[in-house]
């Protein structure tokens, strides 16, 4: 089951406005902040989640070695992450 | 078809693109958790709005329709999720999608939130009408999670049709040499332009499908239908020469108005007086906005039974004075309405409307100075408000209940005439 999960995200943005997620920030339920360096952008869309809804600029993205989307829609930030 | 006409027609490509249950998907896209159950957006119970706005296809099985009361539609599918309205995230995905179909023109003319025709014809890259609807749903679906449908033909009237004609997520083309096979059958209130009232007296004398519509003699529609009849018949005849209007094109304003359902019924004239006296200030400021004069003022009733009537008078001198008007609504409305029934909505509508800068023929019965001070009077309201907020003067007859509904967060704006 998977759920919209709102992270913080540290990103960078060049002199074209090309917006690059560098860190996302992961606040898990006891409070505590888990960080994960973005190692790769893939591809950049704008496109729906199908999986826990809303939709906006999706980033592909891989970290830890694993491809996973990024989505931010109206300013925040989300996951498409495990309940 | 009149040959000029068809020329015409043959050369245009038009698409209308309908986005399918449109709340009830957009609320269903946001929480997915409701995409497996019967679904249906209703208004608020407590603003006497409780009715279903949109539902989605598992709710229809149920025969869930829209316009059900909700203890209705509950009782017809128990199991029904019933979710409020969010029209900031209505307004978004509609923006959205007018968003994606400025990708391949810029003719593109929205018809209510949900709808938009696209003209084709003029674009750069010549337009496959069937090969461009299929991409457009893709994109919309990939993008924005939401499914539409889309129908391509010459003319909008008929494009519209045929976006009615498979839902959901669907291109239905019209050929043009086989219209009538596919569209005369169909029943004549599929037709854009025939409503409940036109489609009772069509359907009195024996006119049930658009192909009766397409042969019906001239003289008949005009004295039963009136004005409307020949046009409707040009559109069941397949001879719409309308003209998709550009993204930036602003219909010009016939009337202003301003209606609410009561947080209680209306029971006495006094009730009627204050929501008036509450309703016309809207109507002043957005009439002063559009620079524009009421030459005559109409009253909408609904009653406690939901039945409509509407009451229409014209003003001796044109005025966007709110005292002005609502004076004229109110003697207009104690003059008709006989109270049979107490009153569950009101409107008041600014209709004959001229521009504010025009001359204005003035009759010996009238005092136009009375009416200039008026004028005068209610632009230095206007201006405090607009400087210190709207509560800042009033009526004191409003500062007790006007019945009048509170929260009301957003205006929305219903689809005009597309071809008056």
């Amino acid at each position: 089951m998977l759920e919209k999960t709102y992270v913080g995200v540290s990103l960078t943005v060049n002199r074209r406005g090309d917006v690059r997620p560098r860190t996302i920030f992961w606040y898990d339920p006891e409070g505590e902040i888990r960080k994960y360096r973005v190692d790769r952008l893939k591809h950049v869309c704008r496109a729906a989640s199908t999986k826990v809804g809303g939709c906006g600029m999706r980033y592909t993205v891989v970290v830890d070695g694993r491809e996973t989307f990024l989505f931010e829609e109206d300013g925040r930030w989300f996951v498409e992450g495990r309940a | 078809m009149k040959s000029s006409i068809r020329d015409f027609q043959r050369g245009r490509t038009i698409l209308h693109c309908d986005m399918n249950n449109f709340y009830a998907s957009v609320e269903c896209m946001n929480d997915p958790s409701l995409r497996d159950r019967p679904v249906a957006v209703c208004g608020s119970v407590e603003m006497r709005h409780g009715i279903v706005l949109a539902k989605n296809y598992l709710a229809k099985a149920y025969g869930v329709k829209t316009g059900d009361v909700i203890w209705k539609a509950k009782h017809k599918c128990p199991d029904l999720v019933v979710v409020e309205p969010h029209y900031d995230q209505y307004m978004k995905f509609s923006r959205l999608a007018r968003d994606i179909y400025e990708r391949y023109t810029d003719r593109i003319e929205p018809f209510g939130m949900d709808e938009c025709w696209l003209d084709l014809s003029d674009s750069v890259i010549p337009a496959d009408g069937k090969k461009t609807a299929d991409e457009i749903r893709s994109i919309v679906k990939f993008e924005l999670g939401l499914t539409i449908s889309v129908g391509v033909y010459f003319n909008k009237v008929f494009a519209k049709l045929g976006s009615d004609m498979r839902k959901p997520d669907a291109t239905t083309c019209i050929p043009y040499k086989s219209f009538k096979k596919i569209v005369w059958p169909l029943p004549v209130s599929d037709l854009l332009g025939v409503g409940r009232s036109t489609g009772d007296i069509l359907s009195f004398y024996g006119f049930e499908t658009i192909g009766d519509l397409a042969q019906a003699p001239e003289r008949f529609l005009t004295d039963k239908v009136g004005k409307n009849g020949l046009m409707l018949k040009a559109f069941a005849n397949g001879e719409d020469t309308s003209s998709v209007k550009r993204s930036d094109y602003i219909s010009p304003v016939k009337s202003v108005g301003h209606g609410v359902t009561g947080r209680e019924d209306l029971r006495n004239n006094e009730d009627v007086w204050k929501l008036m006296l509450e309703l016309v200030q809207e109507v002043g400021h957005r009439l002063r906005q559009h620079g524009k004069l009421a030459g005559g003022v109409s009253v909408g009733v609904r009653d406690c039974k939901l039945r409509c009537c509407e009451f229409q008078c014209r003003l001796p001198l044109p005025t966007h004075s709110p005292m002005y008007l609502a004076r004229a609504a109110y003697s207009l409305f104690t003059r008709r309405y006989g109270w049979d029934l107490p009153i569950r909505s009101l409107t008041v509508r600014a209709i004959d409307l001229i521009e504010d800068t025009s001359d204005i023929q003035t009759d010996i019965f009238t005092d136009p100075v009375y009416i200039d001070k008026m004028e005068k009077l209610d632009l230095s309201i206007e201006n405090l408000r607009e400087r210190f907020g709207d509560g800042i003067v009033k009526n004191a007859v409003l500062l007790g209940d006007t019945k009048m509904p509170e929260d009301r967060e957003l205006q929305i704006v219903m689809p005009a005439g597309a071809f008056m």
